[in-house]
């Protein structure tokens, strides 16, 4: 134990509201030389009780937090069905042009045509990707995409005078799918995925009713797998009058392969933090463009870029055939992450995107084959896409769980893979390892992996059970912390009185 | 490609070592008929100089904020934001990580978002605050929908003085409840108390108001509470948070907010940073992500995101909002920028914009045929001008005054002749003077 509990270069650091005082300030402010204020009566009178610190001390503070994070930019970070791969730094610089990062929303559109010019370029290519009719741009994030996909097709029904009830959701899908289905009052209905992990027309066809608004299917799906039927499940969806909204959250695997409008898709997101890379900031900010085909297209919320490249804000200013559905943001939507995606795009080019497809599929296929026989494959006859999915039946007797395994990982310098996700098998262990990686990398990935398979097989359970070991904080007990939530620093918080 | 470190040989390599003979082995499933070869009508890639060039020409077409007088408000704010916090917020281990859901490898993240937490539940008075929403709409939208599941009731009042787009974003967005939008409001001279019954679950006060007025939440807190009914309270411009009294100290029930305003580029819109705080004991109902103290498994203090059984990965159906990715490293800029600033700071910062506006007001008032339709204000304040709004602001925009925005873009019933100006303390005198004089010229 050193002195000052720090451990070189393995700092610790307190909270700004043990640190900082109410009095320091590290901005230099003009005084405002305020005689008489105009608040009406509002002033403020009770204190804040915020503390502040000064530049230096501010760049040590949060210098020192940022190295208790593990990164992309650090090292390999195979979540599964986040697709965390390299974020270029040029599409940073691109967003803070004064041009992109320094216009208002609201200020007239006549001084703007460069931004308008940018959600138009954005959309054609997205549209083009995807073989879809229109794009709405402004959802913050997939979930959000989901509630606008999902609100079209409500529109596009009560268009039709009806009022369906009941979506189609398989038990692999993200919890957003659901979520966003039942905030819509519909209910859900989950269906079962086959043996292989994939979805049969069949087991669609059973549950499809004239009170089935809509299906959420994710495809590639959560198993990493293509649904194969996918075409076939969307002939029965609309011959029963209902839609098929897909869950894009893993277009990067068929980018310059497939198009799902070709596939019969009526609307899907696209997570532009997930394919087009824009970075994922510690939990956001992302941005959920939803593409609609033609039958979708008109409901579109506002505001909407027609394809003569104006933006319509209110719904009076639509023309016939123009019905949205409401609003969802106030604004525009996430230009910073537009001008980030387009950069990626751009540098890319077709060629580039095909091949980023491909790269994440062959390197997940790769972990696929060179796992096999040490991890369990959930899904082994089918070839993998972006990513691969293994469960715990390999652990199966040596008291090592999914969770110790990913925990180990840490202790090896990974991030864990996404764990206990999907649902459909035990013990998930969804693999994406992406197109950002060398051979070299993954190949020293998947010797670790199987250093690890062997030492739970060995019984060496220390190395998994009491792991992670060299992280900056062992297992966190949060039991503790969600019977008893510590939201906000108190200076008597719970934490205080049990170490005193 | 410079992003793809894969080689030729490496592909060659990785297929013989898989068992296959080409890329399209691995993608069998894909039904032939639909497997298509690349994207015609799409570029080729492109070396980073040429992205530069190109990107660079279209952002050279916008008029930036920066290159003139600027009084743009109404819902987002130009401020100066400190070196160090774009600096900081371009860290790798903050900028590409993911949501920290592996605690022990995500600390930084986690302490960020508490420290986050515990900033915004000061600045409005509440006792709790979660880790981000979208925006300032939707954690608009997202508190009606809680008051509604909270109270058991179906309807909801929206104030005349709320930001135009928040009112359409709640009626859009919080299906369900049936939402009562009061008529455009410019002079603060509604009375929402009086519409309140026992049939409501919330009431939507915005203070300072779109139109900038500022209002004494205290009464229509008391009329709600009496009906059973919830008080929340909205605002654009958290700054304003630093000169006037918190919504919490009035009787608030939930708080939410746009915190676009600290450490966070106008950028359009978006992305931007929704602040949304509670009371204690409806936080089983909040929206969002939580991070919570707690201590790892050698005692020593530590973060992890908690409650989260309200969360669509949990709960699905049940969930409490389906929000996942947030506003992450906006959040992060704001905490940064607040704890630079401190309260020490933050209100000599809001004083300052409050006696920018003040200049502003003043300077505007004495144009022929302008009135200010202001007697309170923070640093927004409406105008009537003689005419239409619109054709003002185009008219100022062609001699390079960005003079603020007309009422009746973002609300077609509202009066055609009203502009919400802002100025901040990047407004310069200059910039008053030259506002004035060619308002004068154009009207
Ligand atoms: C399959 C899937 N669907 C939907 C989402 C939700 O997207 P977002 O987090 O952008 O709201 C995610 C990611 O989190 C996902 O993996």
């Amino acid at each position: 134990m050193t002195f000052t509990g720090n451990e070189a270069l393995a700092l610790s650091e307190p909270l700004i509201f043990e640190t900082g005082r109410r009095e320091v300030t590290g901005v230099d402010i003009e005084d405002a030389g305020l005689t008489e204020d105009r608040l009406g009566g509002q002033a403020r009178k009770t204190p804040i009780d915020l503390p502040g610190l000064t530049e230096p001390e501010t760049m040590r503070h949060y210098v020192r937090l940022s190295r208790q994070n593990y990164a992309i930019d650090m090292g390999l970070y195979p979540l599964g069905s986040c697709t965390m791969k390299h974020n270029p730094r040029l599409n940073e610089k691109m967003a803070r042009l004064p041009g992109f990062g320094d216009i208002h929303p609201l200020q007239p559109l006549s001084t703007v045509p460069g931004a308008l010019e940018l959600m138009g370029e954005l959309s054609r290519w997205l549209i083009t990707m995807t073989g879809m009719k229109a794009v709405a741009l402004s959802p913050k994030a997939g979930a959000q995409g989901e509630l606008a996909g999902m609100m079209a097709i409500r529109a596009a029904l009560r268009a039709r005078g009806e009022n369906r009830g009941t979506v189609l959701v398989p038990e692999s899908a993200h919890g957003t799918n659901p979520a966003t289905a039942a905030a819509l009052g519909y209910r859900v209905e989950s269906i079962k995925a086959r043996e292989d992990g994939t979805v049969s027309v069949e087991a669609v066809r059973e549950k499809l009713s004239d009170d089935v608004a809509a299906i959420m299917l994710t495809n590639p799906n959560t198993c990493g797998l293509f649904e194969p039927e996918v075409a076939a499940i969307a002939e029965a969806v609309h011959e029963a009058g209902a839609y098929f909204y897909g869950d894009g959250a893993n277009f990067n695997a068929i980018v310059g392969k497939a198009k799902p409008g070709d596939l019969g898709v009526d609307a899907m997101h696209i997570n532009l933090h997930k394919t087009f890379s824009t970075p994922h900031g510690g939990g956001g900010p992302g941005a959920g463009p939803v593409v609609l085909s033609e039958r979708l297209a008109p409901f579109a919320p506002l505001p909407f870029l027609r394809d003569d490249g104006t933006l319509v804000e209110r719904s009076d200013e639509c023309d016939a055939g123009e019905t949205p559905f409401g609003r969802l943001v106030a604004f525009h939507g996430q230009m910073g992450m537009y001008v980030r995606a387009m950069a990626y795009m751009l540098s890319h080019g077709a060629d580039g995107l095909k091949q980023a497809s491909e790269d994440a599929v062959l390197a997940a296929n790769y972990i696929k084959a060179q796992l096999a026989d040490v991890m369990s494959v959930s899904f082994p006859d089918r070839p993998a896409m972006h990513e691969v999915l293994f469960d715990e039946r390999f652990l199966k007797g040596t008291g090592v769980t999914t969770l110790d395994f990913a925990k180990a990982m840490i202790d090896e310098g990974y991030h864990p893979m996404t764990m206990y996700f999907p649902l459909v098998v035990p013990g998930a262990m969804l693999i994406e390892p992406t197109e950002s990686e060398s051979l070299a990398s993954l190949d020293l990935f998947i010797a670790t992996l199987r250093d690890l398979a062997k030492g739970a097989r060995d019984g060496d359970t220390a190395r998994f059970t009491e792991a992670p070991r060299y992280a900056p904080r062992r297992r966190l007990d949060e039991t503790r912390g969600a019977r008893k939530p510590v939201l906000t620093y108190e200076a008597s918080s719970d934490f205080k009185e049990a170490a005193e | 490609m410079r992003y793809h470190p894969l080689t030729s040989d490496d592909r060659e390599l990785m297929l013989s070592r898989i068992g296959v003979k080409s890329i399209d082995d691995l993608f069998v499933d894909v039904p032939n008929a639909h497997l298509v070869e690349g994207l015609m009508d799409l570029p080729k890639g492109k070396s980073e100089i040429a992205v530069e060039r190109l990107l660079a020409k279209m952002a050279g077409k916008n008029r930036a904020a920066g290159e003139g007088p600027f009084f743009v408000g109404a819902g987002a704010y130009r401020h100066h934001v400190p070196a160090s916090v774009d600096h900081l917020i371009q860290r790798s281990e903050f900028l590409t990580s993911y949501t920290p859901y592996q605690a022990e490898i995500s600390q930084g993240t986690l302490q960020v978002l508490f420290e986050f937490q515990t900033q915004v539940a000061r600045l409005t008075g509440m006792e709790v605050a979660n880790a981000s929403m979208y925006d300032g709409s939707t954690a608009a939208a997202e508190a009606v929908m809680m008051a509604a599941r909270l109270t058991r009731r179906g309807k909801a009042i929206v104030a005349g003085g709320v930001h135009p787009q928040y009112r359409d974003v709640i009626e859009t967005v919080a299906v369900g409840v049936d939402v009562e939008a009061m008529p455009a409001d410019p002079t603060a001279s509604e009375d929402v108390a009086t519409k309140i019954d026992d049939s409501i679950a919330c009431v939507v006060v915005q203070s300072p108001s779109f139109y900038g007025h500022i209002l004494d939440l205290k009464p229509i807190a008391e009329a709600c509470h009496k009906a059973g009914a919830l008080l929340v309270a909205c605002f654009t411009e958290v700054v304003a948070l630093g000169a006037i009294e918190p919504p919490g100290a009035q009787g608030a029930d939930i708080v939410v907010g746009e915190g676009q305003s600290l450490g966070n580029p106008l950028t359009f819109g978006g992305p931007y940073v929704g602040l949304f705080a509670g009371l204690k004991k409806h936080v089983r109902q909040m929206p969002g992500r939580l991070a919570g103290e707690t201590v790892d498994a050698d005692g020593k203090r530590g973060y992890t995101l908690t409650l989260n059984t309200r969360e669509q990965h949990i709960r699905r159906d049940k969930a409490t909002s389906n929000i996942c990715t947030n506003s992450g490293l906006c959040s992060l800029a704001f905490t940064i920028h607040m704890t630079l600033l401190g309260e020490t700071g933050l209100t000599r910062l809001a004083r300052l914009n409050h006696a920018k506006a003040i200049k502003a007001a003043d300077a505007l008032a004495r144009v022929p045929g302008v009135t200010v339709l202001n007697e309170s204000f923070f640093n927004e304040f409406t105008i009537k001008v003689p005419g239409d709004a619109h054709t003002v602001i185009e008219k100022l925009a062609e001699r390079d005054v960005l003079g603020g925005v007309p009422v009746s873009r973002l609300d077609e019933k509202a009066p055609g002749d009203l502009i919400v100006v802002a100025a901040t303390e990047l407004t310069t005198d200059d910039d008053i003077d030259a506002y004035a004089s060619t308002l004068g010229d154009v009207l």
